[in-house]
């Protein structure tokens, strides 16, 4: 307890800090400042008239909902002599292995392999993209973890040898305690042979009193029981705590006229990627122009950079042509949004949703990290599933 | 073959009669098929039932036949018989519902009808127009109605009208106008540079372009849907769950200045696939489930519901118009393509229904889901793939319907309640759906009545 306090309070800190530099907290000033110009405001009883107004304005919910969500990205509170690069992860053996998978600034492409030049910029190996699984993530070893019978059975279950913490089958039941038999679960029990009047129904009106109430933490709560299709797209938004103010539009736009002022190199691999992958695909070949508008402006937002500060890859830097090496113009590549296409017509809003569930989790599954969520937390997770799975089957029979 | 037979696992064959009826036993309970549309998902459909090919000339059961040769089967002159354990792919005079004039003539008198009756559903809003039964985009047939054509664009004279000659299929000779001169042209060159008389002289139909379409990625697209017809009178009609959506391969703009870009304006694939941004893997096609799941997210579940239900609604309303003068032989069923456009206000249109639609496949789903459209439209035509015998109640149980759901069920209709059942049916009938898209059926219920 002791120990946690300190934490604690640096947490409110950084996230106070956060906040200061963030459009709510201009707005919420412009609103103390009209509010301090009226005469029922009295200086004795200012603290419980706020706290009265907080909550009558909305603004309670407000600013609960921004503390929630600055505290899931925010890193973990480290030493504070720690330097900047154990903040984005803490182990020296999976930081080598993301400097040998930065597959960034990506000279040339040809074929399905790739030439690319490594940080140190001392190697150029030619490398298929579908051996890096297999080169860098079995070969992960922790050099001080010596596995004493090393003919275990368990020593050959999975291919990824990583010591890494990952939650057991009773943390795993605690965790996922939605899934389990005796809660209702969309997608299972609003099938066709399931009456809607025993749990759909309920559920859905439930799903709108969430909405209605604006409560990014009740939202995530919710949709572990599943999302109705219909009320999905605004429960993302509410649990990213995205909420397209006019200010959101208009940087959105900015953007858009970014991408027609300026060349990037990585818009010819975005090109190629839409191409290769979304136009041929029968779900996403429809959603073609809205993968530009969304992919072309992210690669330009310099915003999505924080992110790297708790990530254990570096920016895959690219460079507006003619300004080489300088950090502000430095840019870099993203992952798939098609999926995201079924719930968003609106591309600026479509835009958001799609950064803030990058810079939250998307990032995590193409770089190499110790954190839970991460993709080698996931996979060794995936060695004790069909365990999982096991135990589940005994417990039906 | 390179057909997907795997797609719908061939029953074993039918043991074969024991003992002495022999060789000419097995041939004889065996249908006899003939087809003049030489496409590999109706030959692989026969084959896997074990039937026989025959040629026209030979005693045939089942003959799949294109829509000039029913023209001659049925003719006058002809006078061809058919007998009982006789089965073709057409109603003799389908061109009453899948010729674009005569269809959108039927229509018309439908409404009349219903108007003279006093039906509630032949209410009409302030400006006289229908609240439920305008579903066809205003039509006129040219040259016969060009006085009543000029008299309504010049009544709203920024408005654009599609020509479309009546007997074509596939996008054929179709263009858009929004000038009076450019009819006036149109009818100048076709008097002058063909040599026949004007009374042989194509016909044309000339409809008000829907120039809102519903847009997803910024692209038209239209709605194909097959519904199979067993018999008009009593109306039994069946909806097929997998109908798609066809995608134009460039951005729609509204813009006069591209209305004679094709691409931009026409969703057949015969069109589109000349494009050059065509693309063969999934062919501009997208599933009806895609389209509701999108509807649904982006616009909620209500409003799709209610999309999906008015577009079955107008298509039993289209069947109703027609039944009367449909010669309901009992040798016939048919399987249209019904080609549906959505407005951005989320109102569907009927455009057309294709009595022969394409069995040509564009992709490899498209190959697996018109062999399954053939294989459980001959579930419900040809019982058990057993010799038909064309006086059977023509009521297959539920278990043969594959993909298929009943859609309007005239008999059950009139035992259950006359008027009102006809139009809670489509909303009921949507089988797994049936139980969500029935609330939001109830509300458009009373808007109907």
């Amino acid at each position: 307890m002791l120990q946690e306090e300190p934490d604690l309070s640096l947490v409110i800190a950084q996230i106070v800090q956060k906040l200061k530099g963030s459009s709510l907290y201009a707005q919420l000033e412009r609103q103390a400042w009209t509010s301090l110009q009226r005469p029922e405001i009295k200086l004795e009883s200012l603290k419980e008239d706020i706290k009265e107004f907080f909550k009558i304005s909305g603004w309670e919910k407000k600013l609960q909902n921004a503390v929630y969500s600055e505290l899931s990205v925010s890193p973990l509170p480290s030493h504070p002599a720690a330097p900047p690069e154990h903040l984005k992860e803490p182990l020296v053996y999976m930081r080598k292995a993301q400097v040998l998978i930065n597959l960034r600034n990506p000279n040339y492409e040809n074929g399905d392999s790739l030439s690319f030049r490594t940080h140190l910029g001392l190697i150029q190996v030619p490398l298929k993209v579908k051996d890096i699984p297999e080169l860098v993530l079995i070969n992960l070893r922790n050099p001080n973890y010596e596995n004493g019978d090393s003919l275990s059975f368990r020593t050959h279950l999975g291919l990824i040898q990583v010591p890494l913490k990952v939650k057991d089958i009773p943390e795993l039941k605690e965790c996922f305690v939605e899934l389990g038999l005796s809660t209702g679960q969309l997608g299972i029990d609003d099938s066709t042979q399931v009456p809607p009047e025993l749990f759909e129904n309920e559920h859905v009106r439930i799903g709108q009193k969430v909405l209605a109430e604006q409560d990014s933490a009740a939202a995530q709560q919710y949709v572990r029981q599943g999302s109705p299709t219909a009320l999905r797209a605004e429960l993302w938004a509410l649990i990213l705590n995205v909420s397209s103010q006019p200010e959101d539009i208009l940087y959105y736009e900015q953007l858009k006229t970014n991408v027609i002022q300026h060349d990037l190199l990585v818009d010819s691999l975005i090109y190629k990627d839409v191409k290769l992958t979304a136009s041929n695909d029968d779900y996403y070949f429809v959603f073609e122009d809205y993968l530009y508008q969304v992919l072309l402006c992210f690669s330009r937002d310099t915003t999505v950079l924080g992110h790297f500060a708790y990530n254990s890859a570096s920016p895959p830097k690219s460079y507006i042509r003619g300004k080489l090496g300088l950090e502000e113009y430095a840019v870099f590549y993203p992952p798939n949004v098609a999926p995201l296409c079924f719930l968003y017509h609106e591309p600026s809003k479509l835009y958001q949703i799609f950064r803030e569930m990058y810079v939250r989790f998307f990032f995590r599954l193409h770089s190499i990290s110790s954190h839970p969520s991460a993709v080698l937390a996931d996979l060794s997770t995936l060695k004790v599933m069909p365990l999982l799975q096991i135990f589940l089957f005994a417990t039906v029979t | 073959m390179e057909e997907p037979l795997r797609a719908g696992e061939a029953p074993p064959p039918r043991p074969p009669p024991s003992g002495i009826e022999g060789v000419a036993g097995i041939m004889a309970g065996k249908v006899k098929w003939v087809t003049d549309i030489e496409k590999s998902v109706l030959i692989n459909n026969f084959e896997k039932r074990g039937w026989v090919q025959v040629t026209e000339n030979e005693d045939w059961n089942f003959y799949w036949m294109s829509v000039q040769t029913i023209r001659n089967v049925f003719s006058v002159e002809t006078g061809y018989r058919l007998s009982d354990d006789q089965i073709v792919n057409h109603f003799p005079n389908h061109y009453e519902l899948t010729r674009k004039d005569l269809m959108v003539k039927n229509i018309k008198r439908y409404r009349k009808e219903l108007e003279k009756e006093g039906s509630p559903l032949a209410e009409k809003d302030e400006n006289g127009k229908y609240l439920y039964l305008d579903f066809v985009p205003v039509t006129y047939m040219l040259p016969a109605d060009y006085n009543l054509f000029v008299e309504e664009f010049r009544k709203s004279p920024s408005s654009t009208w599609i020509m479309k000659p009546c007997g074509k299929a596939q996008g054929k000779g179709i263009f858009l106008i929004n000038k009076l001169s450019q009819i006036k042209k149109w009818s100048r060159d076709s008097k002058t540079s063909s040599f026949v008389s004007q009374s042989t002289k194509e016909a044309y139909v000339i409809s008000l372009y829907i120039s809102n379409p519903l847009l997803i990625g910024g692209r038209k697209f239209d709605l194909r849907l097959y519904v199979l017809v067993s018999t008009y009178r009593p109306l039994r009609c069946y909806m097929y769950k997998l109908g798609f959506c066809r995608f134009c391969t460039v951005k729609y703009t509204p813009s006069t200045s591209e209305l004679d870009n094709m691409f931009v304006h026409l969703t057949n694939v015969a069109i589109q696939k000349h494009g050059e941004d065509y693309n063969h893997i999934h062919g501009g096609k997208w599933t009806v489930s895609n389209l509701r799941l999108y509807l649904e997210s982006t616009r909620g579940r209500e409003v799709t519901s209610k999309l999906f239900d008015e577009i079955h609604w107008i298509i039993v309303q289209s069947l109703k118009a027609v039944a009367p003068v449909m010669n309901n032989d009992k040798h016939c069923f048919e399987c249209y393509g019904y080609d549906i456009i959505i407005d951005d206000k989320l109102k569907p249109w009927l455009i057309e229904v294709n009595a022969s639609p394409s069995l040509t496949s564009s992709t490899a789903n498209d190959r697996i889901l018109k062999y399954n459209l053939i294989n459980d439209t001959l579930n419900i035509a040809v019982p058990n793939g057993e010799i038909p015998d064309c006086k059977w109640n023509k009521s297959p149980p539920k278990e043969v319907l594959g993909n298929y759901e009943i859609l309007y069920d005239e008999e059950l209709a009139q035992g259950d309640g006359a008027d009102r059942e006809l139009r809670s049916r489509p909303g009921q009938s949507l089988g797994p759906k049936a139980g969500r898209s029935r609330d939001s059926g109830r509300t458009v219920l009373t808007t109907w009545k």
